[in-house]
């Protein structure tokens, strides 16, 4: 399909989340904007608050956005998944260039100019109004303007924490890697910020520009109140659905959200969230009613505990230190997502390698693929030596995740280490060597819950504990093809496996 | 404001100024300038003529020494008050730059709340007073004036009011000889009918000669001679007066 077909098919959504993206521009510009000026104001009457304020509002724009979100989400009022945690990180950042301009923009009015209003008997604050504020309008409009166009940019990261917009596309696009989605989300961004740009360069160019400011204000409300009402009822009482953002976890939210679909349940998908931080912290705070975790995440990224191998101990741990956060681990799907080293059939074959342990005899003049991250781990390469006992001799070439099964088929390396449940495992006909001295720590993929939702939402235990052992990894590396590479909507993959699965009700 | 008795519009009585740099900027002046009468204070730049000029309208505070305006003491007057009451004119004019003409010359009536309509009136009639007309110059802006024009807006806003007393700081430094010499020539005509008390600095002695009613010079923050200007032509004090005089005139 062509791009153009593409966007023309999905006009509606993409629409929708266009005006879901100027409303987090505009309250976040607007909020901004009312912090902003009146603080730059008072910066220009006492230079000394000025190193300070600018000084946090420069370091503010430093923490990368995930980061925020990571503070955030446990907030109370400012915090959580959704527009406000959103709007809450964009606002910090449109501060800045407000502040800046705001001051800048009073302290480079003429003083010749400022002393002949005082002495025509001006007030401080007639001064300021009739005098320092309208000659200062340019360079604060420069900054609003700056604000805006940079929020059009920023405001994609709100996908990150289920605030939708047009980042919703980037974000999924990304994840599956599909280019059009990526576009889809992309280009609309785009067009809305020369739009923006254009419409605020022509209010700091008109003859009035304080009227023209006051019209586009009133104009911007008027469109975010529309796209607030185009944007629908919020959805209460649906069971919240989160997922972080790649493929696999994807399609698990997508199957965990059909299966609810399928008992009657009403739906909210908070898909493609930022990371595990960002899926944690909002089950915690009871955000987020359900998602898919994997205990070995569980246990050291979100635990912090040391690294075990026995998968039923694992669980079992993760239950226990999950109760007391108010979260209930529920039974594993089936498969375990864990560190596979993988290798081209034909090659394992040739060289009779079926385990981790015949390797050993290869492993001085085997090329290795994987990405750094491998490296670093304490789940990584330095136990993988330990436990096997053998060394690679060659140097691994570390490479991006997506290249390295690229490099592999094309015989540039003769392993690589991957993730089990990796789609291309399937469609280029590769082998996972058996993990027999249990090296890897499990990731089993289990369903967290938050016992607030599960007081909410009866049945909704029982409904996910249908998928107990039912997703396996050929199934899921199936399912992750059909998205990764052959560019299918998850929503769609997860109801065809449902279906063939015989777990699907009432709908097709 | 209105002082009725013949006492003096202004008067400085050994003011002293000392700027946060150190540097003495007034050096104990003393000056009395009468109802209805023009001070010149004449003087090269730093000898302390303007700042002894902002200690009129408060936007210089004395260290010591006492200034009163219609005989009071400055420090009692609220100084929102005392400066709108007191016409303000400046080299270049001081327009604001983002307001038509009308607006600049009812700036200080629009400060006192004036009606709209009176102030449309008035706008109008100080504009015919300074020469410009009004349905011309009314919405121009004050970058779309001539050099000479945007001085003679200058002076029908500090006249809006009606203020007793006009301080100008270098009314006409910024003109050519021509114009320069048009503008003194009403503005003394004017001067004439208005009857207003004035206190005007500048650094051109034929200037404050054709001006003045009483003209002093000052240097290096003291006033070192006072009289009429034909005392100032004929009798310069020796020294720094009879210097500058005499590299002024022919």
């Amino acid at each position: 399909m062509t791009l153009l077909g593409f966007l023309a098919e999905r006009r509606g959504e993409i629409l929708a989340l266009t005006g879901q993206h100027l409303i987090l521009v505009l309250v976040s510009t607007g909020i901004a904007a009312a912090v902003g000026l009146p603080a730059g104001i008072a910066m220009a009457r006492r230079p000394r608050l000025a190193r300070p304020l600018l000084g946090a509002a420069g370091l503010l724009q430093t923490i990368p956005s995930l980061a925020l979100f990571g503070f955030l989400i446990p907030l109370p009022f400012v915090g959580g998944i959704g527009a406000r945690t959103a709007i809450v990180a964009l606002v910090l950042y449109a501060l800045l260039p407000i502040l800046r301009n705001t001051y800048t923009g009073i302290l480079q009015v003429d003083p010749a100019v400022v002393e002949a209003a005082t002495g025509l008997g001006m007030t401080r604050s007639e001064r300021l109004r009739m005098v320092e504020l309208p000659l200062a309008l340019p360079v604060i409009l420069a900054g609003l303007r700056i604000a805006a166009v940079v929020s059009v940019g920023t405001a994609t990261i709100a996908a990150a924490v289920g605030a939708g917009g047009l980042g919703t596309y980037v974000f999924r696009g990304i994840a599956t890697v599909d280019t059009r989605l990526i576009l889809a989300g992309a280009i609309p961004a785009a067009a809305l910020a020369l739009l923006t740009d254009a419409l605020l360069a022509a209010v700091e160019k008109s003859r009035r520009p304080a009227r023209a400011a006051g019209l586009l204000a009133a104009g911007a409300a008027l469109v975010a109140a529309l796209a607030f009402a185009a944007t629908g009822p919020s959805r209460h009482g649906a069971v919240v659905v989160g997922s972080k953002n790649f493929t696999e976890q994807v399609l698990l939210g997508e199957i965990v959200s059909a299966v609810l679909e399928d008992r009657g349940f009403r739906v909210d998908r908070r898909l493609n969230l930022g990371g595990t931080k960002v899926c944690h912290e909002a089950v915690v705070s009871g955000q987020l009613d359900a998602y898919v975790e994997y205990t070995g995440t569980a246990l050291t990224d979100i635990l912090k505990r040391p690294v075990r191998s026995d998968p039923s101990e694992v669980l079992r741990e993760v239950q226990a230190a999950y109760g007391p956060l108010g979260l209930r681990v529920g039974a594993p799907l089936g498969f375990n997502n864990t560190f596979a080293l993988v290798m081209r059939r034909g090659e394992a074959g040739r060289r009779g390698v079926a385990r981790i342990s015949d390797l050993a005899p290869h492993a001085a003049l085997l090329r290795v693929g994987l990405f750094g991250e491998f490296l670093e781990r304490k789940d990584g390469m330095a136990g993988l030596v330990q436990a096997y006992g053998f060394r690679f001799g060659l140097r691994p070439r570390e490479m991006d995740l997506g290249l390295l099964y690229q490099a592999l088929a094309a015989g540039q390396v003769d392993m690589v280490v991957g993730s089990a449940t990796d789609g291309l495992i399937a469609a280029l006909d590769l082998v996972v060597l058996q993990d027999d001295r249990r090296y890897f720590p499990p990731y089993d993929a289990v369903p967290v819950m938050s016992e607030a939702g599960l007081t909410r939402h009866p049945g909704l235990a029982a409904a996910l504990d249908s998928l107990a052992g039912r997703i396996d990894e050929a199934s899921m590396r199936r399912m992750n093809y059909a998205v990764d590479g052959e560019h299918r909507a998850p929503a769609d993959v997860a109801r065809e496996f449902l279906a063939r699965a015989g777990l699907s009700g009432t709908r097709p | 404001m209105g002082g009725t008795d013949s006492a003096a519009a202004v008067e400085l009585s050994d003011v002293r100024k000392r700027y946060p740099t150190g540097a003495v900027a007034l050096d104990g002046v003393s000056l009395r300038v009468e109802e209805g009468r023009v001070l010149v204070l004449l003087g090269t730049s730093g000898s302390g003529k303007t700042t002894a000029l902002k200690t009129v309208n408060r936007l210089v505070d004395p260290d010591a020494g006492r200034v009163t305006v219609l005989g009071r003491d400055v420090t009692e007057w609220d100084p929102i008050e005392l400066r709108r009451g007191i016409g303000y004119v400046i080299q270049e004019a001081g327009l604001l730059p983002h307001m038509a003409v009308a607006q600049n010359v009812a700036l200080v009536p629009r400060l006192l709340g004036w009606p709209e309509e009176r102030m449309r009136a008035r706008a109008r009639d100080l504009l015919t007073l300074v020469g410009l007309e009004p349905d011309r110059f009314a919405p121009l802006f004050p970058s779309q004036l001539s050099g000479g024009e945007r001085q003679r807006v200058g002076l029908a806003r500090a006249l809006a009011a009606d203020p007793p007393l006009l301080l100008m700081d270098e009314p006409f430094g910024a003109l050519d000889p021509l114009t320069r010499r048009r503008l003194q020539d009403e503005f003394r005509d004017l001067q004439a009918r208005l009857g207003k008390s004035v206190v005007l600095v500048t650094h051109d002695v034929p200037e404050a000669l054709r001006l003045a009613d009483e003209v002093a010079v000052m240097d290096r923050g003291r006033v070192v001679q006072r009289g009429t200007p034909r005392e100032i032509r004929d009798a310069p004090q020796a020294g720094f007066v009879r210097d500058f005089v005499a590299a002024a005139l022919p």
